[in-house]
């Protein structure tokens, strides 16, 4: 292509296949076809595909979270991140939530249909430079530049395990290894005594020189890939592949005719975006009766930013006779917003006033001396 | 140095030659299938979805009759034979799979009011408001469909004049004996020109009668005493009645349940009882806007159709008290009686219109032989959906039946009146006296008192 290529990820085929090339990312075919340019998302650090969903998720130069559903084509989210340029971006494939990894040290995960993360966690002090997920979904590594790698329970959101080390990259094989990747070493590492404790089972180093770029381990075999300066190469870890593959989810000796097959059925059963949630299994469980509670400030924010959005998305009628002038358009705009925002902004003063009222209730309670005690406003009898 | 690592030879798994099978190989573990949950939710989506697409339950209308069909008969021996009597004394024999008419009986001068099939299938009895007991021959069926709508009228068997008109019959499900309703409940034998016994409490007629599928010598009838009574044979006065608000138009047993009976009411509400406890409903099964008609069980137990006098029929589950499934059509006019066929799979309505119209029992079901990746398809997709049905969006769906305008309104005329009423009890009883006014279940409100 002779232009720079950041990512580059497979769709739900061996067809289709996306790459973030300089200025946008584009869809090939399996000859190298160039079916779609996708101008939306802009420059492109990394692109993450969501098998069941049929999205894939891409986050640009500026911070920008985009979710595109590749069947019809439609946008699903967009949304700014406000946490500045990443290039660490990771589906978790057990809920299907996208984790980003920023240079603050946080690690957010967001779901399509939320502007704002669902969790955000600080996991190191240094920026996040590597992410991977645990197939079975409890398990997260991630790696600071402060030379630590730290391997999360995302069940209690706890560190599990701290491992000093440098990673560029991070990948967990299907049987729970976890290869990191720095310079021009790979060390495998697993747990063997099934209490998380990783501990070191493999290296390879290669030529002094080569710059390893990303290590992934290939699902249904023994192979760990590694991506590096000089090309790419690859290695026989023991172990680390899922032996027996069921036919109905993934078959490697595939025929044409199986692989449409299976093609229209994940189509039909293609999930929607709204059930991407934290833990899949609340799907068909009973709602439990909430209390209400006041939303946070940050859930509040949140919504506003919702009905903004929503009141943006609204589409003009072409008024004739004169009565089309853009400065009446911008201003009609900016009325619709402010609307918008106004029922949140009372909500926040009345809760504003009553804390005042509190306050003031309670000092004058205090202030007066003993023997005026008995002019005071007295209290309302319960 | 030996390593052990995964080797896969492309022999052991892709076939040898075309005409082999493809190979399936199985894992369970759901670490390889995320979001199974959510998977489930949209297959059971869709399949709410499909099944709504594919319910088209009406098949097909039988015509020939040239008055409003009064009464059906379903032949015990044949599944494809029933018997249709309307107002104008023309009994006909239909075959369903072919619709078209058999057999033609002609004689009967008024309306035919009853119908019924002797226990061998060879005989037909019908009784009409001429006084009049029928007794014809049933054609023996023959192996081969005969397309040549034979339409020959034959001569009745025997006829036998009593005193007063009759308004039904039922035929024994083991015996020799059958019951006719008309001012009193005459036992008949085939053989004998006069009733063998005759039973009567009250002065009221007796509108239809039915006998017990399992102990042949007991039956139920209802009366226009707004009664509900209960008889055996085998003792010389009836046994037991209960007396309702409103009368009952038609009774059937529950095949596999034969202690219980379900009575359909001019209340709107069908009444389930079981005959040995008598003073309260088992159950009762609301939806129809108007008289119900008539109601028949399906040989399974399990779910009977009824039709009423608002042009609907509608098919309840045994002890559901909101109908499952709802037919209706433009055409069809005042539903009088309805039938289920032997198999389970059919219900036949004779209406007003003079039209016998055959429906499927459900309505999205394929017909025909199935394919056993069909039928299992099939069964995953029901499956999959009882799984989900509570959740909204799919109960939505699932429950979803388009009514015509006048019975749309009609319902929620009555549900506002109902809410109405049972507010004001409601608020009657919060401002008495705790315990004064006691609230009684529906089934026991609409029976007045039971009589030994």
């Amino acid at each position: 292509v002779r232009e720079t290529v950041r990512d580059v990820v497979f769709l739900h085929n061996e067809l289709f296949f996306a790459a973030a090339q300089k200025k946008y990312p584009y869809i090939y075919n399996r000859d190298g076809t160039e079916l779609h340019c996708l101008k939306e998302h802009g420059a492109v650090l990394k692109l993450q595909f969501l098998r069941n969903h049929f999205l894939l998720v891409s986050i640009n130069k500026f911070g920008q979270l985009r979710y595109q559903d590749v069947t019809m084509g439609e946008i699903v989210g967009n949304f700014r991140t406000g946490l500045g340029r990443t290039d660490v971006m990771r589906v978790n494939p057990f809920n299907g939530v996208v984790s980003l990894g920023h240079s603050g040290g946080t690690v957010t995960m967001w779901k399509p249909t939320t502007a704002a993360p669902l969790i955000k966690m600080l996991c190191h002090q240094g920026p996040v430079s590597a992410l991977a997920f645990h197939p079975n979904g409890h398990l997260m590594a991630t790696s600071g530049k402060e030379c630590k790698i730290k391997i999360w329970d995302l069940r209690k959101y706890e560190v599990l395990q701290t491992l000093p080390g440098h990673a560029k990259t991070l990948d967990f094989s299907q049987k729970g290894l976890l290869a990191v990747g720095t310079g021009s070493f790979v060390q495998i590492l697993g747990d063997f005594s099934g209490s998380h404790n990783y501990s070191r089972y493999m290296g390879n180093s290669m030529v002094k020189g080569y710059q390893i770029g990303k290590v992934s381990f290939r699902p249904y075999e023994d192979v760990l890939g590694i991506g590096h300066s000089m090309g790419w190469s690859s290695i026989l870890v023991p172990g680390s592949g899922e032996p027996n593959f069921d036919s109905w989810v993934a078959n490697p000796f595939e025929t044409s005719k199986q692989r449409r097959e299976k093609e229209v059925r994940s189509l039909l059963d293609k999930l929607p975006p709204e059930t991407i949630m934290l833990n899949p299994s609340k799907i068909g469980t009973v709602r439990e009766a909430k209390k209400k509670e006041k939303p946070t400030k940050q859930e509040r924010e949140a919504e506003m930013e919702a009905a903004v959005e929503a009141v943006k998305g609204f589409v003009w009628k072409n008024k004739t006779k004169g009565r089309n002038k853009p400065s009446k358009k911008a201003k009609k705009k900016q009325e619709l917003v402010a609307k918008a925002k106004r029922p949140f902004l009372d909500q926040q003063l009345k809760g504003e006033q009553s804390l005042s009222t509190k306050k003031q209730k309670l000092s004058e309670e205090v202030e007066l001396p003993a023997s005026l005690q008995r002019f005071a406003r007295k209290k309302p009898t319960a | 140095m030996k390593v052990k690592v995964i080797s896969r030879s492309t022999d052991e798994f892709t076939r040898e030659r075309s005409q082999d099978l493809q190979r399936v190989y199985h894992n369970y573990d759901p670490n390889l299938r995320p979001q199974e949950k959510a998977v489930e939710y949209v297959r059971a989506l869709t399949a709410a979805k499909l099944e709504k697409i594919f319910a088209r339950p009406f098949i097909g209308a039988l015509d020939g009759h040239r008055d409003g069909i009064s009464c059906m008969a379903k032949n015990p021996n044949y599944l494809k034979g029933f018997f249709s009597g309307s107002m104008d004394g023309d009994i006909r024999l239909w075959d369903i799979a072919n619709r078209r008419t058999v057999c033609q009986y002609s004689g009967h001068q008024g309306a035919v009011r009853g119908l019924t099939v002797s226990t061998d299938g060879r005989i037909l009895v019908s009784c009409g408001t001429d006084c009049t007991v029928k007794l014809w021959n049933v054609p023996v069926a023959t192996l081969t469909d005969s397309d040549d709508s034979t339409d020959n009228s034959s001569e009745p068997l025997a006829v036998y004049v009593w005193k007063n008109s009759f308004w039904a019959v039922d035929h024994q499900w083991e015996g020799d004996l059958f019951a006719t309703a008309g001012a009193q409940v005459d036992i008949w034998n085939h053989n004998r020109s006069q009733p063998i016994n005759s039973f009567q409490w009250g002065t009221d007629t007796v509108i239809s009668v039915r006998f017990n599928p399992a102990e042949s010598n007991v039956l139920a009838t209802t009366a226009s005493d707004r009664s509900i009574t209960l008889y055996d044979l085998r003792m010389s006065s009836p046994a037991r009645k209960v007396i309702m608000r409103t009368k009952s138009n038609s009774i059937s047993w529950n095949p596999m349940e034969p202690m219980n009976f379900t009575a359909a009411n001019e209340d709107c509400n069908c009444y389930s009882y079981d005959s040995r406890k008598l003073d309260e409903a088992k159950c009762v099964h609301m939806g129809h806007e108007s008289a119900v008609m008539d109601i028949d069980y399906s040989p399974t137990g399990r779910e009977f159709v009824t039709g009423s006098y608002d042009r609907t029929i509608r098919i309840f589950q045994y002890n559901g008290g909101r109908s499952r499934e709802i037919y209706h059509t433009k055409r069809m006019q005042r539903v009088f009686c309805v039938k289920f066929s032997c198999d389970a799979s059919y219900v036949i309505s004779g209406s007003d219109d003079t039209n016998l119209r055959l429906w499927k029992a459900k309505a999205s079901e394929q017909l025909g032989v199935l394919h056993p990746r069909e039928q299992r398809k099939h069964a995953y997709h029901e499956a999959v959906k009882n799984r989900y049905k509570h959740l909204p969006e799919i109960k939505r769906i699932v429950r979803h039946r388009h009514l015509p305008k006048p019975i749309y309104k009609a319902a929620s005329l009555r549900r506002t009146m109902m809410e109405a009423e049972r507010r004001k009890a409601e608020r009657r009883k919060a401002h008495s006296a705790p315990g004064s006014i006691v609230t009684e279940p529906v089934r026991k409100r609409r029976i007045i008192k039971e009589v030994e």
